[in-house]
């Protein structure tokens, strides 16, 4: 009887409510080229996701069609149970640092602010509020000290602690990062991870573009494999298999295979 | 000079192509830094040179000359090649560089045919269409110029109201798009503000040099300063400057034409911004270079006088000029060096005309071995 309540209908549409991010049948393709090819993808509310592929698996591409940034030729994209156009608030996205010219004129504050615009509403401009929680997410990614810096005469990793202390000034429930670790040092790397475990505790849904397979399961507690088609997705210690990686990467992953979960280890 | 800013204020025609010049290297240099910081630079250039067709045809139409019809010919022709360029960007193989060559000599041409045409006929009134090349100040009207400023506030107005989203729209298009802007429409709205700015200086400046009214002032500004709000106005200001003297120097002196006048006059604005700009200036750069060049072979020279005495295992001993010049290959000036080592007190020359360290300067070699080779 137990048993049936759990597995009923019932608490099948509960666990769908729960979803943070629900993907369908999602396809793109550029000119005649599939870039993705139906990828369902469901990802409970709470908890680290690391998406891992090889180069041109189609990882960036599926950050940006679930935001919107690129018309996919099929699919649906659910965030909290409702389509994503009416649930952007919830959403912040932290773009690949590359994406932009960083001799842009302007400073990091200015930048952090931007993660605001989507609240304040036309005509206005970023006030006292906004200086406010512009400030206390650089304090959280220890920034604050560069405030007033140029973004031209930033590092790297300091580039990247800016984009996301403006994901984090727009109190989003689902965060959707593009390579968060691409080109940082050690630690950078170290207080990134301590950002996004801090995230997860506080209740929020992080998705992450990811790289270095070696730090999947010291830094995710989910992943989804991917190459064009979705190959598997699911807690670390499921999917993340030398079969799934081998499906992913091709036979060439020989010597990363020590690093996944070999059933009970 | 005095006699220039008499007529400034009481001649009517100076009077109002100052003010024409002034509004539209206002508008262009302002749109421009957008522009730039976009990299839509060349944008301009297909734009303004597209627009020639649209004045044309404008003007075989309607048979008139009346500015606001030639610029509203004008704007449809430069927005429709500014859509073309979009769109064989978007869905050909053909590069963004490529579609604005191709757009801007296609559409420049087919002006040029149109423009001859026009001349051949016998129109009575088609004297002056050819101004459009070139530019020609001295032809605007007050009501031209009374035109020009009302657009001019129009397309400033939209500019401040927009400010942050444009800002947001120049950075980083995508994160915007992502927190719900309607980035196409903006990128739409600004892509018109600019068309209107080049369009409203093509009677002035001309289509051909009408581009460098856009990229000139806002590559300048860039020189100067970090902050966006800062650059739009000093690119303005940089535009106004040039537009006035331009236009002025080419309504006194006979048959030189605007537009090449004009950018004569930002171009000199340009070049000084590049080389003495604070901070970016290459003057400055260069200096900079030149000290910490220096620095590193004063600093060269102690190290080889530290070398040697500690091979020979005392500092009072001395070493002839030609030693050093042979440790020297590489950096060279020795003699130069020697001479400021000296003037620090960091090296002494004996009579023999041999050169050895002081205990001053013994300390600072140390200093630059950073504790190691502690023999002496």
């Amino acid at each position: 009887m137990v048993s049936y309540s759990l597995f009923g209908q019932e608490e099948e549409n509960l666990n769908s409510k729960k979803l943070a991010v629900d993907v369908a049948d999602l396809t793109v393709a550029y000119r005649d080229k599939p870039v993705l090819w139906d990828v369902d993808l469901q990802v409970p509310s709470g908890v680290l996701l690391a998406i891992i592929g090889p180069n041109g698996a189609g990882k960036t591409t599926l950050i940006k069609s679930v935001l919107g940034l690129i018309k996919p030729a099929a699919g649906r994209v659910l965030i909290y149970g409702k389509p994503y156009a009416q649930q952007r608030g919830l959403v912040a996205y932290v773009p690949q640092r590359g994406s932009v010219d960083w001799d842009f004129p302007t400073n990091v504050l200015d930048v952090v602010m931007m993660g605001r615009y989507g609240s304040i509403g036309w005509i206005r401009r970023p006030g006292k509020n906004e200086y406010q929680l512009a400030t206390e997410a650089l304090e959280k990614v220890g920034m604050i000290d560069f405030m007033k810096r140029q973004i031209s005469q930033l590092s790297g990793g300091q580039q990247q602690r800016v984009f996301l202390a403006r994901a984090l000034v727009q109190d989003a429930r689902v965060y959707f990062m593009d390579e968060p670790f691409q080109g940082v040092d050690a630690t950078t790397e170290k207080a990134i991870v301590g950002l996004l475990k801090e995230l997860r505790e506080a209740g929020k849904t992080v998705l992450v573009v990811h790289h270095d397979l070696q730090t999947v399961s010291e830094y995710f507690d989910w992943v989804m494999l991917l190459n064009v088609r979705k190959i598997s997705s699911g807690p670390v210690d499921e999917v993340f298999t030398e079969q799934n990686l081998r499906l992913a990467y091709g036979g060439k992953v020989a010597f990363l295979t020590h690093h996944t979960h070999q059933g009970n280890d | 000079m005095s006699e220039l800013l008499n007529n400034l204020l009481f001649d009517y025609t100076l009077r109002t192509v100052a003010l024409g010049a002034g509004v539209l290297g206002i508008l262009s240099g302002a749109l421009g830094s957008f522009a730039v910081l976009r990299k839509q630079s060349l944008l301009g250039d297909a734009v303004s040179h597209a627009a020639l067709p649209g004045i044309a045809l404008a003007f075989l139409l309607t048979l008139s000359k009346a500015t606001l019809i030639l610029i509203l010919g004008a704007a449809l022709a430069g927005w429709i090649g500014t859509y073309f360029i979009f769109h064989i960007t978007r869905n050909t193989r053909i590069k963004n560089d490529s579609a604005l060559g191709l757009i801007l000599s296609v559409f420049f041409g087919f002006g040029l045919v149109l423009l001859t045409y026009i001349q051949k006929q016998s129109y009575s009134n088609q004297a002056g269409l050819d101004k459009f090349l070139f530019g020609q100040a001295a032809a605007l009207l007050q009501r031209d110029v009374l035109t020009m400023i009302i657009l001019s506030v129009l397309v400033l107005s939209l500019l401040v109201i927009f400010w942050k989203e444009f800002k947001l729209l120049s950075f980083n298009a995508d994160y915007g798009s992502s927190l719900g802007l309607p980035v196409k429409k903006l990128d739409f709205l600004l892509t018109g503000m600019l068309v209107i700015a080049i369009v409203i200086g093509l009677q002035t400046v001309g289509v051909v040099l009408m581009s460098a009214m856009v990229v000139a002032p806002a590559a300048a500004a860039r020189q100067w300063t970090e902050r966006l709000g800062l650059m739009v106005i000093l690119s303005s200001v940089f535009g106004a400057f040039a537009g006035i003297s331009g236009a002025l120097l080419s309504s006194s002196i006979s048959r030189l034409p605007t537009g090449p006048t004009i950018v004569v006059c930002i171009s000199f604005v340009v070049l000084v911004s590049v080389l003495f700009a604070s901070g970016r200036g290459l003057v400055w750069t260069w200096l900079r270079e030149q000290r910490n060049r220096h620095k590193i072979k004063i600093e060269a020279v102690l190290s080889d006088l530290y070398i040697l005495a500690e091979q020979h295992g005392s500092i009072e001993r001395s070493h002839p000029i030609s030693v050093l010049r042979a440790m020297s290959i590489g950096h060279g000036g020795v003699d130069r060096s020697l001479g400021d080592l000296k003037e620090k007190k960091w090296v002494e020359q004996k009579p023999d005309e041999s050169w050895v360290l002081t205990p001053l300067g013994l300390e600072e070699a140390k200093k630059l071995f950073d504790g190691k080779n502690k023999i002496l």
